[in-house]
């Protein structure tokens, strides 16, 4: 088992995350994080942008592409999202970037709230393991793990990022 | 026996047929799931993709307005498909009709029946024959049960009140006839209200109506006296006909719900109705329209409420139950 130390990866994802905004002229961004983990995440990235807006939460139980083989979650939350994302430039933050299932799902939830002006993606962790045509604009990590590895994120208190074989006890 | 038709071995709602039965746990899955699309209605887009692909058929053997639409709206906000189908009942040949009906529309392939029917068991009797890949949703049947009325009655009440274990909950009208009542009292029961009254007439309450775990009035000053929720029930005009009832005017000076009867209830006692109203029968016009109504909250309501049974049942047929993936 390892552990990361995930106070630095968060801080510098919040450099980068600085300077793509300040590039494209991004300075009134709105962060959405992905529960669970996501939200996670981006509450830690939201208090060091210093971001005004409240966080937005996003669900995206209803928008997964695997209903009709794993039915209904079963914790099913409602998203919160500021009702108006039209023309805004979203923050859009996960824990864990591997097959891009959820984040897909997710912009196609953001998309029902409105039509936003632009969506950037930060994620703490890329696994590898893509499936869809999509990549994070700022990585906090990567890592590439063998077939009997996983990572995983705790929290929210304290927030700690491990990585451990499936095989290990405990797990 | 009934559960088991409804729930299937891994817990999971298959059908909904009655709220007879069904656990604290399935029935609070099902409140839960509802909270969480609430929000939907009030979205730029009042849709989510969840049952796309899915068809759904509102087969409706007695006229309705109000659920037929709300199983509608329910079903568009999910993205599924649907049809209704009303068909008038024939007394004859009800049995075959109805197992011909459902063949034939299994033939196009459909995932869900809504069913509506005069006749007590009728849906009942749809989720034994229907295919295993369909699921059915009771939306009245006869005087047995509707029990998305009766489920959307309690998440109006969850809303409201948060817990149910410390209620005094009276439901008043016409008991006997009414399927409304029957899921409501189950519901209630199950969901820990220690004290559900029933007030009507003599003539308008089951025999044994204690069994149900109810306390019994014939007396609206006595039945509201402290109650948190009054839930009233619709008068059906017809049965002013069969001599249950002297009249409308009677029955309104005894048992409509007015200002002065609704003084002796908690002061912020909640006043429901699963509609259509009969103003100045069951209940008077400013109470209906008062603070304390929540009628047309339960209106909205019941699509989040019905979202959430379409979405649990159909989802029940997933093949598996693992997490998804990142």
């Amino acid at each position: 088992m390892s552990t990361f130390d995930i106070d630095v990866i968060l801080a510098q994802m919040a450099d980068a995350l600085r300077q793509a905004l300040t590039r494209d002229g991004r300075d009134r961004p709105l962060m959405v994080g992905i529960r669970t983990g996501g939200v996670w995440v981006a509450e830690r990235l939201h208090a060091l942008l210093g971001l005004a807006e409240p966080l937005g939460e996003l669900s995206i139980n209803f928008y997964r592409d695997d209903f009709t083989r794993i039915g209904l979650h079963p914790r099913v939350q409602a998203s919160s999202l500021p009702i108006h994302v039209d023309d805004r430039d979203i923050l859009l933050v996960d824990d864990v970037l591997q097959t891009g299932r959820t984040i897909r799902a997710a912009l196609n939830e953001i998309f029902d709230y409105g039509r936003p002006a632009s969506v950037t993606l930060a994620v703490l962790v890329d696994r590898g393991g893509h499936e869809l045509p999509i990549r994070a604009d700022v990585v906090g990590t990567a890592v590439s793990l063998g077939p009997d590895q996983q990572i995983k994120l705790t929290g929210p208190e304290p927030l700690t990022l491990e990585s451990f074989s499936a095989r290990e006890p405990g797990h | 026996m009934r559960s088991s038709l409804q729930v299937d071995e891994h817990g999971r709602l298959r059908h909904l047929l009655t709220t007879e039965g069904l656990s604290r746990e399935v029935l609070t899955r099902i409140l839960d799931t509802a909270e969480s699309f609430i929000g939907v209605g009030e979205r730029a887009v009042k849709k989510v993709p969840l049952l796309r692909g899915k068809t759904i058929v509102n087969l409706f053997f007695e006229p309705s307005t109000r659920t037929r639409t709300t199983f509608e709206l329910a079903a568009k906000r999910l993205s599924a498909d649907l049809l209704n189908i009303n068909i008038a009942a024939s007394s004859a040949s009800k049995g075959e009709t109805l197992l011909d009906t459902l063949r034939n529309l299994e033939a196009m392939h459909c995932d869900m029946f809504v069913v509506r029917h005069p006749d007590s068991g009728a849906a009942h009797f749809i989720a034994q024959h229907a295919a295993p890949h369909v699921s059915v949703l009771n939306a009245g049947d006869g005087r047995h049960a509707h029990p998305t009325q009766g489920l959307l009655d309690m998440f109006t009440i969850r809303r409201q009140r948060g817990d149910f274990t410390r209620l005094k909950v009276a439901i008043v009208g016409d008991i006997l006839h009414s399927r409304v009542a029957r899921s409501q009292i189950h519901a209630l029961t199950t969901l820990g209200v220690p004290d559900v009254r029933v007030v009507a007439p003599r003539t308008l309450i089951p025999a044994q109506a204690e069994t149900l775990g109810v306390h019994v009035y014939h007396d609206m000053t006595a039945g509201l006296r402290d109650v948190d929720v009054v839930m009233m029930l619709r008068l059906q005009k017809e049965r002013m006909q069969g001599g249950l009832l002297p009249s409308e005017h009677e029955y309104y000076r005894f048992y409509g719900l007015t200002h002065e009867k609704l003084a002796v209830a908690r002061p912020d006692a909640l006043v429901m109705h699963p509609g259509p109203l009969n103003r100045g029968v069951e209940i008077a016009s400013d109470v209906a329209d008062g603070a304390s109504s929540l009628i047309l909250q339960q209106v909205s309501y019941g699509i989040a409420v019905r979202m959430a049974v379409m979405s649990l049942t159909l989802g029940s047929h997933a093949s598996t139950q693992s997490a998804g993936s990142h």
